[in-house]
């Protein structure tokens, strides 16, 4: 969750670096975006020894691994060790998306209302261990890189992967997501239109996807670098949006992020 | 199960304790005591991620974005059942363009999932392979296969991408309709991938038709939607292969969720017997093979399976067949494709439930919602198709287990999670909705 990770210069990979894939609380979208990548899958596999990856193989190395990327957040007593495992089998760690570096989407149950549900709606819960808060890698262990998205974007997975490879050093932009707008010539949906866009507060990852679908951004991508959430917050207000419609727009797959928390309650 | 000791006399355990090649997290445990099998567990250990609390008190268009998040593999399924449940809350109709466009964004899924469990999570438990990558590298001839077959998935996907913006968790679909309807002709960028794509997937049935088949027959109740002149997708009633024909909203009259110890998803039933039944692929194809396309019934009738199947490893070749089908049918609708006239009904809060059922790739998507006069989400429910299948899983299980007793145990556990497998099963779904306490 740590906005300003430190920046870890790795060694160049030996010939061929072992990738392993590991989930936590999760969709599974995150890892498949490695599937997904069709065209370049099989060439990947001939770069890499795949050592670890459930969703696609049954073979499981033992061992250390040059790479570990990691979907979901830590959200039972298990997981609490096993990240722990994961960091101490890995050389470079990477968090793919929203659930790993913030808790994603099931840290909503953070705010007090889903919390207060709960207790109406168990059945038997004495077959369930599960942790209070859903939380990111990064509480637990030391993180190397952060991807970003709700879920990631595959060419930043394979931009990555490829860079880590050459041995050098994987560096992601996090501009607001205006800049992309204003590159692909897309009319502010905020000053031209008067909608509700989170973009202005949002990281760039996704290419202003929502934008070009005339869809205010949603803000799958996290906080931007510097991101004013709270001015943001006072703007949708005067276009006449209420004050929950407002935090719940900033409450959805990084409500955990200071910035949007800041927006949530702007309003 | 009661959970035997280690030193108890003739018992023995066939234990996966983590499924490969499935979505999600889960095991598997079949008892075998004095050389027969006892009992079996599908044991889900996926943490909860409480969607259905989540949702109480978002806003009437959130849970399309929402409930896509409980899995990246079939996102539109969850946003399809979504939007038609919220609509049937607000008594909203769609226009027919619209109608025609989410039908073209399922194709695109059905399309990318079923060919990733195919050629990636499946046809490798037939070929004796650990992964689609170990496949690829068994021979030339194999790498050629999964080269091709994987531009199948990338066409579902690029449909995905076209109408949806993205391919997991797309972002263009919204209750009423679609956030900009693509312009005409906009689609028909599609339709060269889409017809190669056709011929791949005819080469795909012939591939998995050609795989060994165990003599593994038995008279399940399948459970599908029935669409009066279609393949059922987003609409139709809810029959079953023993005579059930029911209206969608009907759904929870007829079946339950129960609680079982050692899962973290509950199994459903038919309520009135108790008993499992079996959705997804093959009880759509068994239940609706008059309404595949002309292309699809052709193939399915020249694959060599005896349709309807009631052997659960041939779903493989009802998910090829099934591609053929969403293939082709994704053709026909881009060719017929003209824009509605407003990408989107407007929506008015009102007070409501709405129910609904799609065709998930997995099986039927059940989801309701309650909806307050301020448009706020006061209640949510959410039936995914593996929860269903899951008791049927463990049923097979137990019949078949009795054939891999005198393997060694590192095949017969193979052998064990070929059979769930089959299921193609969504443990990420499975799980999202498990009502639980948190732990202090």
């Amino acid at each position: 969750m740590n906005p300003s990770l430190p920046i870890v210069t790795p060694r160049p990979m030996p010939n061929r670096p072992r990738l392993a894939v590991f989930k936590f609380t999760s969709c599974d979208g995150c890892q498949l975006s490695l599937l997904d990548c069709e065209d370049e899958l099989l060439d990947l596999a001939d770069r890499v020894e795949i050592g670890f990856f459930r969703e696609a193989a049954r073979l499981e190395l033992s061992g250390c691994f040059d790479v570990a990327l990691v979907e979901g957040s830590v959200s039972t007593p298990e997981q609490e060790q096993e990240i722990r495992n994961v960091r101490a089998r890995s050389k470079f760690l990477i968090c793919l998306g929203a659930c790993a570096s913030h808790g994603g989407i099931q840290a909503l149950r953070h705010l007090g209302s889903a919390a207060a549900a709960l207790r109406v709606v168990y059945a038997n819960p004495a077959s369930v261990a599960m942790l209070e808060k859903s939380l990111p890698a990064s509480d637990y262990v030391k993180v190397d890189l952060e991807l970003p998205g709700c879920p990631i974007n595959k060419k930043q997975l394979i931009h990555v992967i490829a860079s880590l490879l050459a041995g050098g050093r994987p560096g992601l932009d996090r501009h607001a997501q205006c800049l992309e707008c204003k590159r692909q010539g897309v009319v502010c949906l905020v000053v031209a239109r008067g909608m509700a866009c989170l973009g202005p507060a949002t990281s760039t990852g996704c290419g202003a996807l929502c934008m070009r679908h005339d869809r205010g951004c949603f803000g799958c991508y996290g906080p931007a670098q510097g991101a004013n959430a709270a001015a943001l917050a006072r703007r949708f207000g005067e276009l006449g949006l209420e004050p929950a419609a407002i935090a719940r727009l900033f409450r959805t797959f990084y409500s955990t992020a200071v910035e949007f928390q800041i927006g949530s309650q702007s309003a | 199960m009661t959970t035997p000791k280690a030193d108890d006399p003739g018992v023995r355990l066939i234990k996966i304790e983590a499924l490969a090649r499935v979505e999600g997290e889960g095991g598997v445990r079949v008892l075998i005591r004095d050389g027969r099998v006892e009992d079996a567990q599908v044991r889900i250990f996926e943490a909860p991620r409480l969607f259905e609390s989540i949702l109480r008190g978002r806003g009437l268009e959130e849970p399309p974005d929402l409930t896509a998040r409980i899995c990246g593999i079939c996102p539109v399924a969850y946003q399809m059942s979504a939007c038609h449940a919220v609509e049937a809350a607000l008594g909203v109709v769609i226009d027919p363009a619209v109608r025609l466009l989410r039908r073209l964004l399922y194709c695109g899924e059905w399309i990318e999932s079923h060919a990733l469990h195919v050629v990636c999570l499946h046809a490798p438990d037939f070929l004796g392979q650990e992964s689609v990558l170990a496949m690829a590298g068994a021979s030339p001839d194999l790498a050629n296969c999964v080269r091709r077959f994987l531009k199948l998935k990338k066409a579902g996907n690029s449909i995905v991408h076209l109408l949806g913006g993205r391919e997991i968790h797309p972002i263009n679909a919204r209750v009423g309709g679609f956030h900009r309807a693509p312009r005409k002709g906009e689609l028909n960028v599609l339709l060269e991938p889409l017809k190669e794509a056709l011929d791949l997937a005819l080469e795909l049935v012939r591939w998995v038709a050609a795989f060994d088949f165990p003599q593994f027959e038995h008279d399940y109740e399948f459970v599908a939607l029935r669409h009066e002149s279609e393949y059922p997708m987003n609409e139709g009633r809810l029959i079953s292969s023993r005579g059930l024909d029911i209206a969608m909203n009907q759904f929870l009259d007829h079946f339950e969720e129960q609680q079982v110890p050692y899962s973290n998803a509950l199994q459903c039933r038919k309520k009135a017997t108790g008993t499992a039944y079996f959705v997804g692929p093959l009880a759509r194809i068994n239940l609706n093979f008059d309404h595949l396309s002309p292309t699809a019934k052709q193939i399915a009738g020249e694959s060599g399976i005896a349709w309807p199947s009631r052997n659960p490893f041939t779903g493989i070749v009802a998910r090829a067949v099934e591609i053929v089908h969403a293939v082709e049918v994704a053709i026909d609708l881009i060719q017929q494709y003209e824009p509605p006239a407003r990408s989107a009904v407007p929506l008015t809060p009102r007070a409501g439930t709405g129910n609904w059922i799609t065709e998930a790739p997995r099986g039927i998507l059940f989801h309701q919602y309650q909806i307050d006069a301020k448009g706020l989400v006061t209640h949510a429910l959410i039936i995914p198709p593996t929860s269903q299948n899951q008791r049927q899983i463990e049923e097979d299980l137990i019949r078949f287990a009795p054939r891999v007793l005198d393997l060694p145990q590192h095949e017969a556990e193979w052998c064990c999670e070929h059979v769930v497998r089959n299921y193609d099963p969504c443990i990420s779904c499975a799980t999202h909705f498990l009502k639980f306490e948190v732990q202090r």
